[in-house]
């Protein structure tokens, strides 16, 4: 028995280890003012320094495409979390084929692999005439984030009783009153993790910006970063940011599951 | 009654999803301070036709007025009245004041009014000082009087109620049966309540509808349904009951399993068939002779905590349930009498299965949507006319292959020596058989009727 | 009510618009020629192109091979994980989940340094490596939740009929997870194969997969081809799509954090 504890718990961390190696690289390299990844030239927040008071080569594209990727995200996901959660209430009061076939058209772009979208949305916007820019790119990411927000918030319908939107509407309530103190609070959860979900798939996507962020030369960070490296060198601050990239998110969502399994240990 | 006392009226409302008719051409007056129940087993249109007096459900056809006025498309957030929804529909993000207090602040009252009424209304459903709880913190119990004040503080006119202590457990509906009853009286408001509890409903109405089919089967108090009820299901559905085929002698005297008694009832004419209900509590032991009217063996017997449920077979044999305060041993030979007052006969519905059909050529004929083999001497193709079956003709089988339609098993009725069935039928129709064999409710069966047992006739004028 | 269902609406007209109309348009692109009319010798380029079909091979061959890693690899880890014996901090299960969202790209180019740095020449055998490191979490975080969710009973009962532990896990525990399992495969299979850039990273442009086809081809306003190319692997998804049932998304992603 104790013995295969330890081999589980020996390769979890084994896997473990593997896994954070290079962001653990990545992260100790931040803090040398070396120009390539794995050249240490001694400890120093020169690079830091660089990235928060501007100062480095390229400032002005870096800072941009950070600034294009929080937008981005942030119109995305907003938009995803209500046309998604407004979705959900409609696919959960459908029956019969109307549902499966929402449920079907859900699913695809979540089955798509990313090329697939990108693709597909390029030659729709190709068709349609629209100009690249801003716009399809975040059309294209409302698309495939959307769905993950209406999976989220299924859930929460299903645990919600039925009647409390009708109990609302005989209080009084009209329709639009019931959805937003009724049925708001009850599906919150599941729009929040809908929510962080679209902002950190949109913050993360490469392909789909790929395709459809037309010729205008808007960058977010993962385009910025694929040019960056097909050039050769690597923008060195860079390394900072995504160090503390990684810590903003590894805080959030540790916080938010420590906060979850707390909540179900006092339900259970 | 004056229209004046009529707080609510439903006028033939009709409703179907789908194919499937959940409500048929109903019409019901309810009267100001009432407490009016609606009964019926699970998928009768109770909990539909509740939903639509509070404007929930759209109805196909029909209106709904309330102390005169049309509210059919009234939505219900305008409606003056409230629900006690099942399962309670609290919002679980609202503690108990707020859930409370929710209407009121849609209203925009003033805070201290709200104050003043809410612990005035949680003071009525005995719930003071719990105003600061988390709902998801609350008894079941607990949680149904927060949606009984819920409903309560907007001063609704009328208060419907959803099957409210289903999800509440023997004992704590016992109790809230007879506080809701009080809190009725103390109010002085309508309650309508749903329910399919029977028991729940004789105890607390002041006029029971019986739904059965999208239908209702009858309206009255608790005692008229309970003593007279009209038709089979009814007597079946409200308490314990033998139900049995008779025949109408004369005035005042009913033949069935095989003797006959003096009863009460009058005007069925002489020599009609009829359905007879006897209560298990109206069969009497006797130890005199001369009293007695047959005789018959306990089979079994059962305590019940308060009486015996017995089961006889008589000496002509039919089977009876009994019911009372002293047992007698299986095996026994008992003699039985019934008072004539206890015996309740009833008009037979129908005395067999008659469909309006079409002969389609020679030796076929078309109904319940499909077509059978019959002896059609007599008449020609094209002839319109009616198809009767005798109820014990009609054969169920437990697979399709042989069968001309299927149908499912609707509706049970023991009859003493054997079981009446109401099935449906692919078209929607119902063929009713009797028959020796034992089906469950619900079950899929292949119907098979032989060419000899259907008999045709020319249609009567002005009747099918 | 108030037909709630119709809230729907807007998001079925969206959905149409911006993806059943996309996907309608890369079989619209790859039947035609540059200048609109209709041809089918884009798709029969693919089946002459000799570069395209053996990359094609290779990318199956590596999805293949990325998935077998991925599913010997990521089993284990969330067999562990699930199981309330050898694991009880939900912690660690979400340092599994975490990588995901580290940018991708970074990762990669960061593990391709690290390859560089140990010395190991940049080719098939790094890509593979590269690559299971970047979805392993996702084959085990499906697992994970099937296996996490699963009845203890349904063991308990096994056991209690007489089967050994190892008996338990082929013939209860296996069979149960494996919606797990497709799901996973979904959510690695299909990424792998069409990836562009990662597979660049990690082999120093060496190794082309059939994704950087396509965004070659579409890059070079080669619309039409690039549509072929695609519609090629849309035709694998709803295979695939269609060999697993579909159904399984839910237990990949449902309650993701």
């Amino acid at each position: 028995m104790d013995w295969k504890k330890l081999f589980a718990k020996l390769y979890i961390w084994l896997l473990l280890i593997v896994l954070y190696a290079p962001i653990a690289f990545i992260v100790i390299f931040s803090f040398t003012e070396a120009k390539s990844l794995g050249n240490w030239t001694g400890f120093s927040t020169a690079l830091y320094q660089n990235l928060f008071n501007g100062s480095m080569q390229n400032a002005s594209g870096l800072l941009s495409a950070v600034k294009n990727t929080l937008l981005i995200a942030l119109v995305a996901s907003v938009v995803a979390t209500l046309l998604g959660t407004i979705a959900a209430i409609g696919i959960f009061h459908l029956h019969g084929t109307k549902k499966q076939t929402m449920t079907f058209l859900n699913n695809i772009p979540m089955i798509n692999p990313d090329i697939i979208t990108g693709v597909s949305l390029f030659l729709l916007f190709v068709f349609l005439g629209i100009s690249q820019g801003y716009t399809t790119v975040i059309l294209a990411h409302i698309t495939f984030c959307t769905p993950y927000v209406v999976l989220n918030v299924m859930p929460k319908l299903r645990q919600m009783n039925p009647n409390i939107y009708e109990a609302a509407l005989d209080l009084g309530a009209t329709p639009a009153q019931a959805f937003r103190k009724v049925l708001v609070p009850a599906l919150r959860p599941g729009m929040i993790s809908g929510f962080i979900l679209s902002f950190t798939m949109s913050l993360d996507d490469f392909v789909v910006t790929f395709f459809t962020r037309g010729t205008i030369g808007l960058d977010t960070l993962s385009t910025y970063i694929y040019t960056d490296a097909r050039k050769g060198g690597l923008t060195p601050e860079l390394k900072p940011l995504m160090s503390i990239i990684f810590l903003i998110i590894l805080v959030v969502l540790l916080v938010i599951n420590i906060r979850q399994s707390k909540q179900l240990e006092k339900k259970a | 009654m004056s229209q004046n006392d009529v707080i609510i009226k439903v006028e033939h409302l009709s409703k179907s999803f789908g194919d499937k008719t959940v409500l048929d051409d109903i019409n019901l007056e309810i009267k100001r301070g009432e407490f009016v129940t609606l009964l019926g087993p699970s998928g009768c249109g109770k909990t539909t036709m509740l939903r639509f007096i509070a404007g929930f459900n759209t109805a196909d056809e029909g209106k709904i007025i309330m102390e005169g006025k049309d509210i059919t498309d009234v939505p219900p957030f305008k409606r003056p009245l409230n629900t006690v929804f099942q399962r309670y529909a609290l919002f679980p993000h609202l503690d108990v004041y707020d859930n409370i207090a929710f209407g009121l602040k849609l209203n925009k009252v003033p805070e201290e009014e709200i104050d003043k009424r809410v612990m005035k209304v949680l003071k009525l459903v005995s719930m003071s000082d719990y105003e600061d709880r988390d709902v998801e913190s609350l008894s079941g119990g607990q949680q149904q009087r927060v949606a009984i004040a819920r409903a309560l503080i907007n001063q609704p006119k009328v208060l419907l109620l959803d099957e409210p202590l289903a999800a509440l457990d023997l004992k704590m509906r016992k109790d809230m049966q007879i506080e809701l009853k009080e809190m009725h009286k103390k109010l002085g408001i309508t309650f309508i309540y749903v329910t399919h509890d029977q028991e729940e409903a004789l105890t607390l109405s002041d006029t029971i509808v019986v739904m059965n089919e999208g239908k209702i089967q009858q309206i009255g108090t608790p005692t008229d349904i309970y003593n007279e009820p009209v038709n089979a299901f009814v007597a079946d559905f409200i308490g314990e009951s033998n139900i049995l085929k008779g025949r109408m002698i004369r005035d005042r005297r009913v033949a069935f399993i095989k003797h006959e008694f003096d009863c009460v009832d009058e005007g069925f004419g002489e020599d009609v068939k009829v359905d007879v209900v006897v209560r298990p509590e109206d069969i009497y032991f006797t130890t005199d002779p001369a009293k007695c009217q047959f005789k018959a063996k306990v089979n079994s017997c059962i305590f019940k905590g308060v009486h015996y449920e017995m089961w006889v077979d008589t000496d002509t044999g039919y089977e009876l349930m009994i019911q009372d305060y002293d047992p007698y041993p299986v095996g026994s030979e008992v003699m039985l009498y019934i008072d004539p007052d206890d015996i309740q006969v009833m008009k037979k519905e129908r005395e067999a299965n008659t469909y309006a059909a079409k002969v389609t050529g020679e030796g076929e004929v078309e109904f319940l949507g499909t077509t059978f083999a019959c002896d059609t001497t007599g008449f020609e193709e094209g002839d319109e006319v009616v198809a009767t079956i005798r109820f014990e003709k009609v054969d169920l089988l437990d697979y399709e292959e042989e069968a001309d339609t299927t149908g499912n098993v609707v509706f049970i009725l023991y009859m003493g020596n054997h079981y009446h069935l109401t099935v449906k039928t692919e078209s929607g129709e119902n063929i009713w058989v009797d028959t020796n064999d034992i089906w469950d409710k619900g079950d899929f069966v292949g119907i098979k009727i032989l060419p000899e047992d259907i008999r045709l006739s020319k249609p009567a004028a002005g009747n099918e | 009510m108030n037909k709630r269902s119709s809230w729907a609406l807007p998001y079925f007209i969206f959905m149409v618009l911006f993806v059943v109309l996309p996907l309608l348009l890369i079989v619209f692109y790859s039947l035609q020629d540059g200048s609109g009319h209709f041809t089918l010798a884009n798709i029969g380029k693919f089946f002459t192109d000799k570069d395209a079909l053996s990359t094609f091979a290779l990318s199956i061959e590596v999805a293949i091979e990325n998935t077998f890693i991925c599913i010997l690899l990521g089993y284990p880890a969330a067999y562990i994980l699930a199981d309330k014996r050898l694991n009880r901090s939900a912690v660690t299960v979400v340092l599994f989940i975490l990588p995901m969202w580290i940018n991708a790209l970074m990762r990669t180019l960061a593990t391709a340094e690290l390859f560089n740095m140990a010395g190991i020449a940049l080719g098939k055998g790094t890509l593979l490596f590269g690559m299971a490191y970047d979805y392993l979490p996702f084959m085990i975080y499906p697992i994970y939740n099937v296996l996490n969710k699963m009845d203890k009973s349904y063991s308990e009962a096994a056991q209690d009929l007489g089967a050994t532990p190892g008996q338990v896990f082929r013939k209860v525990t296996l069979p149960l997870s494996m919606p797990g399992i497709m799901s996973g495969v979904m959510m690695v299979f299909m990424p792998t194969v069409s990836t562009f850039a990662i597979s660049e990273f990690l082999t120093n442009n060496k190794i082309k997969l059939f994704g950087t086809i396509i965004q070659e081809n579409i890059n070079n306003s080669m619309w039409n081809y690039g549509a072929a190319l695609s519609l090629v692997m849309l035709l694998i998804i709803g295979i695939t799509t269609f060999l697993q049932g579909g159904e399984a998304q839910e237990e990949a992603t449902g309650g993701l954090i």
